[in-house]
């Protein structure tokens, strides 16, 4: 079984947000960029199809440079190999054009992506990808076992969950229930160590326009301060719901 | 040229994101000076669409599409766009128009903005405003290709009624192989469901553990509204994961959301700020989540959170 896990480099789920050059641009300064979490619930599951049942794992991140040492971590958990295909990710479609590309040549049966990342939050480019290489897809995949030919995926829904059953090429949009938050590793000095020797491949971009274009970026409104309610006094809290939120 | 939305039902209903979506391609259509089509998928009665704007209705009726097939429904909606010569296509932000949107965008070679919030600033260029930075950050999004998808997040246009005929015509589009089969649905069935909620009542770590919930559940019973929790809640297991909500959860934008005993990381108020008014009960008033609240109790949720259902039941019985 072949497997690529797409790895997106975001910020950490703590950074406060910025944007600078006119609100056009994230700001990166003070930043620490992580691994995806949607991502990083997929590597791990894939580093269980590999310590399980012989997988091979890649992964592959569409971005620049400064994206490398996120795909190196993910090789000190544990991938196999990395490819990073050298250009800024404009927007959605864009990355997903680059990945069908990568999984076309590396003959993959399975792409594990995210959901969405933590960033942008589009959730579109494992579902692009999964058109783009006519390969079946499950979103909001929160579990997953393959025996021989056979996948069988669990997806979240509105309310509860489906159990569906489908066959490979699959793309899957992956979230925590993949495996749980316990489960993920932190890389150890030896896989650090092997990190550095394991390939990291710069592929050039195939030919490809963004549909979409960011123009700008807004930072909600400033909130006005919390009204407070003695504890003693609840009453007071239906009456303002009731009367000056107006949502009960 | 009409707009193109895709009504959501569900066992024949048209579920609340689908009245919303059409309340939104009407203002889009407005703006175009252009009409408004639904798709339905194995809806009954459709005349409800017109209420809220929908000009013709193309109904798809077929026994092999009870359960939803991301590939197949895509399929169908971009098969209802190319006929109507759709140059903007509205989805919801449910899980599955999430699914199947980005496979739909494909077929229409569409540039697609999710997370949509706000009726376009501009039609030429195709300007809309989506969050980003889970709700940290608001986006300006221009589509530019020539077919545009937009997926619209829930809460945020509301229902607008308008009169128009909706006018429903049979519609038979090709069906493709599903590759993906359903094989058991497990839906929990008479508990409102976080995606559809106008209510969310959460508990955090303050609540010291799982068999104190019974008050959370009852708080939510009274007020019709669905349950949720913090990500460290949902780590110790102590609730399970489909309520953790937040930025690596499943996101909120209800009318009211109460938080006890929460807090409020950063990751968490992400993931629960698109939600109208937030309230927070919570024993320390350093607490990051009394910046974020509407309203706010420093207190013992032990104490208040019973008075509060008390209180609530008297309110209820006088309406």
């Amino acid at each position: 079984m072949k497997i690529l896990v797409c790895i997106s480099h975001v910020p950490d789920t703590t950074s406060k947000i910025n944007f600078t050059e006119g609100d056009t641009k994230f700001d990166t300064n003070g930043v620490q960029f992580v691994i995806n979490p949607n991502d990083e619930f997929g590597l791990t599951r894939a580093m269980w199809f590999k310590e399980k049942q012989g997988a091979t794992v890649d992964v592959v991140n569409v971005g620049g440079p400064e994206t490398e040492p996120t795909l190196r971590k993910a090789l000190a958990i544990g991938a196999d190999s990395a490819i990073r295909v050298n250009t800024e990710p404009t927007d959605g479609f864009v990355v997903a054009k680059q990945l069908a590309k990568v999984v076309q040549d590396g003959g993959y049966d399975l792409v594990i992506a995210g959901r969405e990342s933590i960033d942008y939050n589009g959730g579109m480019v494992p579902g692009m990808l999964a058109r783009l290489s006519n390969a079946n897809f499950v979103n909001t995949c929160i579990g997953l076992e393959v025996e021989g030919t056979a996948v069988t995926a669990v997806r979240e829904i509105d309310g509860g969950k489906e159990t569906v059953s489908t066959s490979f090429p699959l793309v899957i949009g992956g979230q925590k229930g993949l495996v749980e938050e316990s489960d993920l590793r932190i890389p150890n000095m030896r896989g650090i160590m092997m990190a550095r020797k394991k390939p990291l491949t710069v592929l050039e971009p195939v030919e490809a326009s963004a549909e979409t274009a960011s123009v700008k970026f807004e930072k909600p409104a400033p909130k006005g301060a919390v009204t407070l309610i003695d504890p003693d006094n609840v009453e007071e809290l239906v009456n303002l719901l009731h009367n000056e939120a107006k949502v009960i | 040229m009409s707009v193109l939305v895709y009504t959501e039902s569900e066992q024949g209903t048209f579920k609340k994101v689908a009245l919303e979506v059409a309340s939104y391609a009407k203002a889009v259509a407005n703006q175009m000076g252009t009409t408004v089509t639904a798709v339905t998928i194995n809806a009954e009665d459709t005349s409800i669409l017109g209420t809220y704007g929908v000009d013709k209705v193309l109904k798809v009726s077929d026994s092999q599409l009870e359960k939803f097939n991301a590939n197949a429904y895509a399929s169908i909606i971009a098969q209802a766009a190319q006929k109507e010569g759709s140059q903007v296509v509205i989805v919801s932000s449910s899980s599955d128009s999430k699914y199947l949107a980005p496979l739909l965008a494909v077929d229409l070679n569409a540039g697609y903005a999710s997370n949509v919030v706000e009726a376009p600033t501009s039609t030429a260029p195709f300007t809309v405003k989506r969050t980003a930075f889970t709700n940290k950050a608001f986006n300006m999004t221009t589509i530019n290709t020539d077919v545009k998808l937009v997926a619209l997040s829930k809460n945020a246009f509301g229902l607008v009624e308008n009169s128009a005929a909706a006018a429903a015509e049979d519609f038979t589009p090709s069906i493709p192989e599903f590759g993906v089969n359903v094989q058991s649905v497990d839906k929990v069935t008479g508990k409102v469901t976080i995606a559809d909620a106008e209510i969310v009542v959460s508990g955090g770590r303050g609540l010291k553990g799982p068999e104190n919930w019974g008050m959370v559940e009852e708080l939510a019973d009274v007020l019709g509204a669905a349950t949720a929790c913090s990500k460290p809640v949902s780590d110790l297991g102590w609730r399970p994961h489909s309520e953790h909500v937040g930025q690596t959860g499943k996101p909120v934008a209800a009318n009211l959301y109460i938080a006890i005993g929460i807090s409020g990381a950063i990751q968490h108020l992400a993931g629960i700020n698109a939600s109208k008014v937030k309230v927070v009960i919570n024993t320390d008033p350093e607490a990051p989540f009394f910046k974020a609240a509407d309203y706010g109790i420093v207190g013992d949720a032990f104490e208040v959170v019973p008075k509060l259902i008390e209180k609530l039941k008297t309110f209820k019985a006088q309406q």
